[in-house]
């Protein structure tokens, strides 16, 4: 499974950024042979400051369509806050200030055009505690579809209900209890939930911040085997401490180190041969 | 070499005895506080219960031609100081309504006089020794007795204590609370989300939020000043009545709703708006689909809370004129009208003993409706509160 060719040249975002037409200093070099490679999202010198302290520090990253993309490395190095930065949850946040591109589908998400609404509806997000709305399983399903106007018929909401449900691989375990409250459901349930909630909509991208770190094993394994189904329709970025995951789910892994992407790269040719002395220590397990 | 537990157990006993203290001194105030409020509702049940019940007196009442024009004459010169003037002056009308009354002599059940009532009741009364001799007898024939005091909960203030009632003070309450609502619950709520959900943390919200809670400690008093000098002379809104004594009492509240609404928000957790949030949800959507259901509960507690404040308020509603002598019981929002503690400040200023007892029966129906309202209270956060 090693067969990969490995890039020459070592991938560093401290080399400066470059213009737009060019091939990004943090795209990774090697790819799966099978994977996709259009692009879901450009991220071009992308910076953010909370306050004073800055956060992420000229970011530059591709991030292909229909794979799994891991997001890695020590505490507060800006993996989550860059994962935010994709859908705009920063703007939450008061005092905090980015500038820099993130590009998708041609459109700068940053820009003052560009409603933050429409894009959290196609780019989904599922978060580090499961989150479900105190409400029905079902509702918790329903409820974004029929308020972004998807569907309004009755039978129509339930046929979608069920095909997410089912995307999430919760639909046999729910299906008699559809209008218990969600959180009635075990953690790891709850955590599905949440991901048929952001597919219902039928999202381009999902962001997972740490989606099985308050997860059982067990539970943790159910969700990894389903980002890897839901891969075929979706572009997963996933922010994750568990190395062992990033290797096992991400076709794609970038190490984020003290607000910059110290390395980015097919995950197998990162966890077999990293080009880099910190993204080496952090993966061996020297530090982090 | 660590100390054997004996030593260290004689150092501790100092800090235990302290504790011990604390502890009883503790259980003393607690004690101390509920001996208080036991005191309290005894005195008020016992000055209070026998407002709620009313001498009557069994008499001749001759319906003759002449009583028709001099009320007085139905009934003997000997029981005439005892029978209630109040209820002398319904007889022609009585007359008129039933004409075939005239010329007829009957053994009614009327109304006594409130002297007859204190002295029946064994209280101090003004009645002359002859006048009690006649009471003692019909008590004897069996022809004077108390009787459940309807009058007090159907009729408006007299100043008659026999004819003296609660109501006009209760629907007035009802009436002012209902404008009070209805304009402070949204106001208040809606501040509220604002400055909890929408507004920017700097200076200007920082000033608006430190006099929101200083608001809710001003003296009721200047709130009532303000209400005099805004919504009477200002706008022009007509004094004494439930709007002018509403919207006073609306200023009052707004604070208290305002910071329990506030609290209540903050106490939803953000991953549920991060959630709404994340699945596309406008601001608005995120607040009215989700922060505020799960928040409701709280703001239903403050509110009524704050409502059952406002309603035992006096001293705003002297100044915008509430403190009215209402007979009558109204139904509308802009007749003058009285509300339940101001009618107990009334009577409690009036010489007459009599209404000794109508000051207390009218603490006992406040404190029965505040009881009601806070118990309201918690029922419903104890039925709405969800735990996700």
């Amino acid at each position: 499974m090693m067969n990969i060719q490995v890039a020459e040249r070592s991938v560093s975002p401290m080399t400066g950024h470059q213009s737009k037409g060019e091939p990004a200093v943090g795209a990774p070099v090697t790819r799966n042979e099978e994977a996709h490679h259009e692009l879901a999202i450009r991220v071009r010198d992308l910076n953010l400051w909370y306050g004073q302290a800055q956060a992420l520090k000229s970011i530059n990253l591709d991030v292909y369509q229909k794979n799994v993309t891991a997001l890695i490395g020590p505490s507060g190095c800006g993996k989550s806050t860059f994962l935010r930065c994709l859908n705009r949850m920063n703007d939450l946040i008061p005092g905090v200030r980015i500038d820099g591109l993130v590009e998708m589908d041609g459109r700068d998400v940053n820009e003052a055009k560009m409603d933050e609404v429409a894009l959290r509806r196609r780019v989904g997000m599922v978060f580090q505690k499961p989150n479900p709305f105190p409400k029905s399983i079902y509702e918790n399903v329903a409820y974004a579809p029929r308020m972004h106007d998807l569907v309004s018929r009755k039978t129509d909401v339930d046929e979608l209900v069920e095909r997410a449900l089912r995307d999430a691989g919760l639909w046999e375990e729910v299906k008699d209890k559809l209008h218990q409250p969600g959180t009635s459901l075990s953690g790891g349930q709850q955590q599905r939930l949440c991901i048929a909630r952001a597919i219902a909509v039928q999202p381009d991208v999902i962001l997972m911040d740490e989606p099985t770190s308050a997860l059982d094993p067990i539970s943790t394994a159910t969700i990894e085997d389903l980002m890897d189904k839901l891969k075929q329709q979706f572009t997963i970025i996933t922010v994750t401490h568990n190395m062992q995951q990033a290797a096992r789910v991400a076709d794609y892994t970038a190490f984020f180190h003290l607000g910059e992407v110290v390395e980015y790269n097919d995950t197998q040719a990162m966890f077999s041969n990293p080009h880099t002395k910190k993204a080496e220590d952090y993966i061996t397990g020297r530090y982090g | 070499m660590s100390q054997p537990f004996d030593e260290i157990s004689a150092q501790l006993r100092r800090r235990h005895r302290k504790s011990a203290r604390l502890k009883w001194i503790s259980m003393g105030a607690l004690g101390l506080a509920g001996l208080f409020l036991v005191l309290f509702f005894a005195d008020m049940l016992v000055k209070g219960l026998p407002a709620f019940q009313q001498a009557r007196i069994q008499v001749e009442v001759d319906y003759s031609e002449r009583a028709s024009q001099l009320p007085l004459a139905a009934v003997q010169e000997n029981v005439r100081p005892l029978v209630s003037r109040g209820y002398l002056r319904l007889i022609p009308g009585r007359m008129d309504d039933n004409p075939e009354l005239l010329g007829t002599t009957r053994m009614e059940w009327v109304l006594a006089d409130g002297q007859v009532d204190q002295y029946l009741k064994g209280h101090h009364s003004k009645l002359r020794d002859s006048e009690q001799a006649v009471v003692d007898r019909l008590a004897a024939q069996g022809r004077a007795e108390l009787r459940f005091n309807t009058t007090f909960f159907t009729r408006g203030d007299s100043k008659m204590p026999e004819l003296a009632g609660i109501a006009a003070a209760a629907m007035g309450t009802v009436l002012t609370l209902l404008v009070t609502l209805a304009v402070s619950f949204p106001i208040g709520v809606m501040t509220a989300v604002y400055l909890e959900e929408f507004a920017p943390d700097n200076r200007v919200t920082q000033l608006i939020e430190i006099n929101i809670n200083n608001l809710a400690a001003i003296p009721s008093i200047l709130f009532g000043l303000l209400g005099l000098a805004i919504f009477i002379n200002f706008f022009g809104v007509p004094r004494s009545t439930p709007v002018v004594g509403g919207l006073t009492l609306a200023l009052m509240t707004l604070p208290v709703i305002i910071i329990s609404t506030r609290t209540a928000l903050r106490s939803v957790p953000d991953s549920i708006r991060h959630a709404a949030f994340g699945v596309g949800c406008s601001r608005w959507q995120v607040v009215r689909d989700h922060v505020l259901p799960l928040a409701m509960p709280g703001i239903m507690t403050g509110s009524i809370i704050g409502l059952a404040q406002a309603m035992g308020e006096t001293a705003p509603l002297i100044i915008v004129g509430m403190v009215a002598f209402i007979p009558d019981v109204g139904g509308s929002f802009t007749e003058a009208a009285t509300v339940l503690p101001a009618q107990i400040f009334t009577w409690a200023g009036e010489p007459d003993r009599a209404f000794i007892e109508k000051t207390s029966g009218g603490i006992l129906v406040l404190l029965a409706v505040l009881i009601t309202l806070n118990a309201t209270a918690v029922v419903m956060r104890k039925k709405f509160e969800r735990r996700w």
